[in-house]
């Protein structure tokens, strides 16, 4: 419970609601609409600091978060501008989402979770190990199959979808971090005195009148 | 809401007229605008009203996406102007607005001036769907409630959920039956007159779960008419990738949260010249550009990319972010007899009162315009150069978005002339006890495509002054 390389709890939970209310504003309404499901409770504080488990238990045994860190890093390597996902606790966020008990996030996990399993299971077919054992080159052979929805072949389209899912997953969590954000440069949510619009140099990139 | 918007029936045969016209709510919008602080601008376009010189903030200045929106819309002949939202862009005048709304009342004047002395303009950070800890966007919980509590004439009982309202052998209300949640007891609430805003649906379903001997269908509904002519907003989404977006310089794009410009529908004379098969209007909400990432914004890259991941995959998303915009249409449903809640004969909540199930349909009128949504931004995104995401749903029935997701609930007590047809009367009162108001999105006879919060304020504001008037009088 206390591994040092996890993320404080209260973070996480933090981070995956900023990141969840953030989507768009255009999709808002959707979000918390639908008809009631059978209720989950309330939801956290955010003023609180929470234990792991302390109010909806997280998800990923060991072996899986052995392979969401690897998918992760397979997805969102280190590179020049920005570090790693699991160098920016993506595993931790991806956890939180689809153990929340919220409509959105636990539709979510039904798509994670089988193809977590379907991942080691083909890496053990392919290449006898679970899927973090591979090399970079056997783990690449795998995503080349799956990380296209539409041009994934013949018994890949459910792997390609979990893929999709689980990329759009491991993007919103990373790039909703101050690293993630400095990398696509996200220059706002600073306070400022007044907003100006666009400046000149987008004026004229734009040929704006 | 403007003057069609009153009149439906009378304009083009559907739907239902409200007792009242748009000129009897006129002042009270003014004064809502006043007190709550909108920005905006008066464009003097057909069916969306001006406000009077004075009363609305500046608005922003457009994002560059919501430019490029704006040009591509103009060759379309759709117009693009400031939207109007509920977000202070500078200081209120609060000495100037306090004694616009109280010129007779200082000491309600003073009260109200200080409240407002306590909201900040926007900093043009932090999400306001949030909360927002400066009071720059309008919020009851910051800008009506602390002013009130300041009179001194406000209670708040929290955690009450109420089962029913009480009613007298002589037929007036009482009070309401509430059980405290934190404790399970019940408890009475007694009143003088009784006012219902619990939201449309759920004042209904209180009204209904309020039978006695005097009222075996539920109180106030003589008609029948509770819970019937539920209506919610006509939602269709369409998003486009604009390659001109791509490699512009990146800027601070944040603004206040939400369109700086919005379209209003346009199309009025088509629609009466029967240029269009469907009667009813839209708005267009616009979003995009550079705004906060989160899960979602990136959903679209398989589309436009291919699929990928690695190091290819973060060049894409340095590529496509903040080219990315999209629409939502917000359109007008004309009630219909389909479309209605009624309390569930089986099923109770938490605390043991029942619930409400619903019923409800779109009809053509909706569905055709859903498809007319689709079609219009499908064109606006051609017209901007960009790349439809997905693809355009011109089949209404699909494109429309299901009842209750755009959460616009409204109906369900009706307002009315006639106690027959109706559950209340242009007062929000009910016909059948007269110390009964309903003020919240329950009374509303047809739902523009306008949003609908600025009209059950202003409702609800000219249903309390004729309530005080009544009270004044002795009649209450």
């Amino acid at each position: 419970m206390d591994d040092p390389q996890r993320m404080d709890r209260r973070q996480a939970v933090k981070w995956m609601l900023a990141a969840s209310a953030t989507v768009s504003i255009l999709q808002l309404p959707t979000l918390g609409g639908g008809p009631a499901r059978s209720g989950y409770g309330t939801d956290p504080n955010l003023l609180e600091v929470y234990k792991p488990g302390d109010f909806w238990p997280l998800t990923f045994s060991k072996e899986q978060r052995r392979s969401v860190a690897a998918l992760c890093d397979v997805i969102l390597p280190a590179d020049e501008r920005s570090p790693s996902a699991t160098g920016l606790k993506v595993p931790d966020f991806i956890d939180e989402w689809i153990s929340a008990p919220y409509p959105r996030q636990q539709a979510d996990a039904k798509v994670v979770l089988p193809g977590l399993e379907w991942l080691d299971a083909e890496a053990a077919r392919r290449f006898h190990a679970p899927f973090a054992d591979l090399s970079e080159a056997q783990k690449n052979k795998i995503c080349d199959d799956l990380c296209s929805v539409q041009k994934a072949g013949r018994g890949f389209e459910r792997a390609a979808q979990f893929f999709a899912k689980f990329r759009e997953l491991a993007m919103g969590g990373f790039y909703s971090t101050p690293e993630g954000m400095k990398d696509i440069q996200y220059l706002g949510n600073v306070p400022l005195a007044k907003f100006d619009g666009p400046p000149p140099e987008v004026v004229a990139y734009l040929k704006l009148p | 809401m403007g003057p069609y918007d009153f009149k439906p029936r009378s304009r083009d045969g559907l739907g239902i007229d409200w007792p009242y016209t748009y000129d009897d709510l006129a002042p009270y919008y003014d004064k809502v605008e006043a007190l709550i602080g909108v920005f905006g601008s008066n464009e003097g376009l057909e069916n969306t009203p001006n406000s009077p010189p004075g009363i609305l903030l500046s608005p922003p200045r457009p994002r560059a996406y919501e430019l490029l929106i704006k040009n591509a819309s103009a060759k379309l002949q759709v117009p693009v102007i400031p939207s109007h939202l509920a977000i202070l862009t500078q200081a209120l005048d609060a000495k100037k607005v306090s004694a616009l709304l109280h010129p007779n009342d200082p000491r309600a004047a003073g009260t109200l001036t200080d409240a407002m002395r306590n909201r900040l303009p926007c900093i043009w950070a932090t999400p306001c769907g949030r909360g927002c800890a400066i009071r720059a966007n309008y919020q009851s919980t910051t800008v009506h409630l602390p002013p009130a509590l300041a009179s001194g004439n406000l209670d708040i009982v929290t955690d009450a959920m109420v089962r029913e309202v009480i009613v007298a052998p002589n037929g007036k209300a009482t009070g309401v039956h509430y059980i405290d949640k934190k404790t399970g007891q019940e408890v009475q609430a007694r009143a003088r007159v009784v006012v219902l805003a619990a939201s449309g649906c759920e004042s209904a379903r209180i009204l209904l779960n309020s039978k006695s001997g005097l009222f075996p269908d539920g109180l106030a509904n003589s008609s029948g008419k509770v819970g019937r002519y539920l209506m919610d907003t006509v939602g269709s989404d369409l998003s486009g990738q604009i390659p001109a977006l791509e490699g512009c310089p990146a800027y601070n794009e944040d603004g206040v949260s939400g369109m700086h410009l919005y379209t209003p529908w346009w199309l009025y004379q088509q629609q009466l010249s029967g240029k269009l098969d469907f009667p009813r209007g839209y708005h267009i909400e616009i979003g995009g550009g550079r705004e906060m990432p989160g899960v979602g914004t990136f959903e679209d890259l398989d589309d436009l990319t291919g699929g990928g991941y690695g190091k290819k995959l973060k060049e894409d998303a340095r590529r496509y972010y903040g080219s990315f915009v999209g629409f939502s249409g917000r359109g007008e449903m004309i009630p219909n007899e389909d479309s209605y809640c009624e309390v569930d004969p089986d099923k109770k909540d938490a605390w043991g009162i029942p619930v409400l199930r619903f019923h409800f349909k779109w009809s053509r009128h909706e569905e055709k315009q859903a498809a007319h949504m689709q079609k219009t931004f499908a064109e606006i995104i051609d017209a901007m150069g960009g790349k439809v995401l997905g693809k355009p749903q011109l089949d209404g029935k699909k494109a429309i978005a299901p009842g209750g997701s755009i959460i616009h609930e409204v109906g369900t007590t009706s307002m009315g002339a006639d106690p027959k047809q109706s559950v209340l009367n242009q007062y929000c009162q009910a016909w059948d006890v007269k110390n009964l108001f309903v003020t919240d999105g329950g009374p509303f006879v047809s739902n523009a495509d306008k949003n609908p919060t600025l009209t059950i304020m202003a409702n609800a504001w000219r249903s309390c002054e004729y309530l005080l008037g009544a009270m004044k009088k002795g009649e209450l």
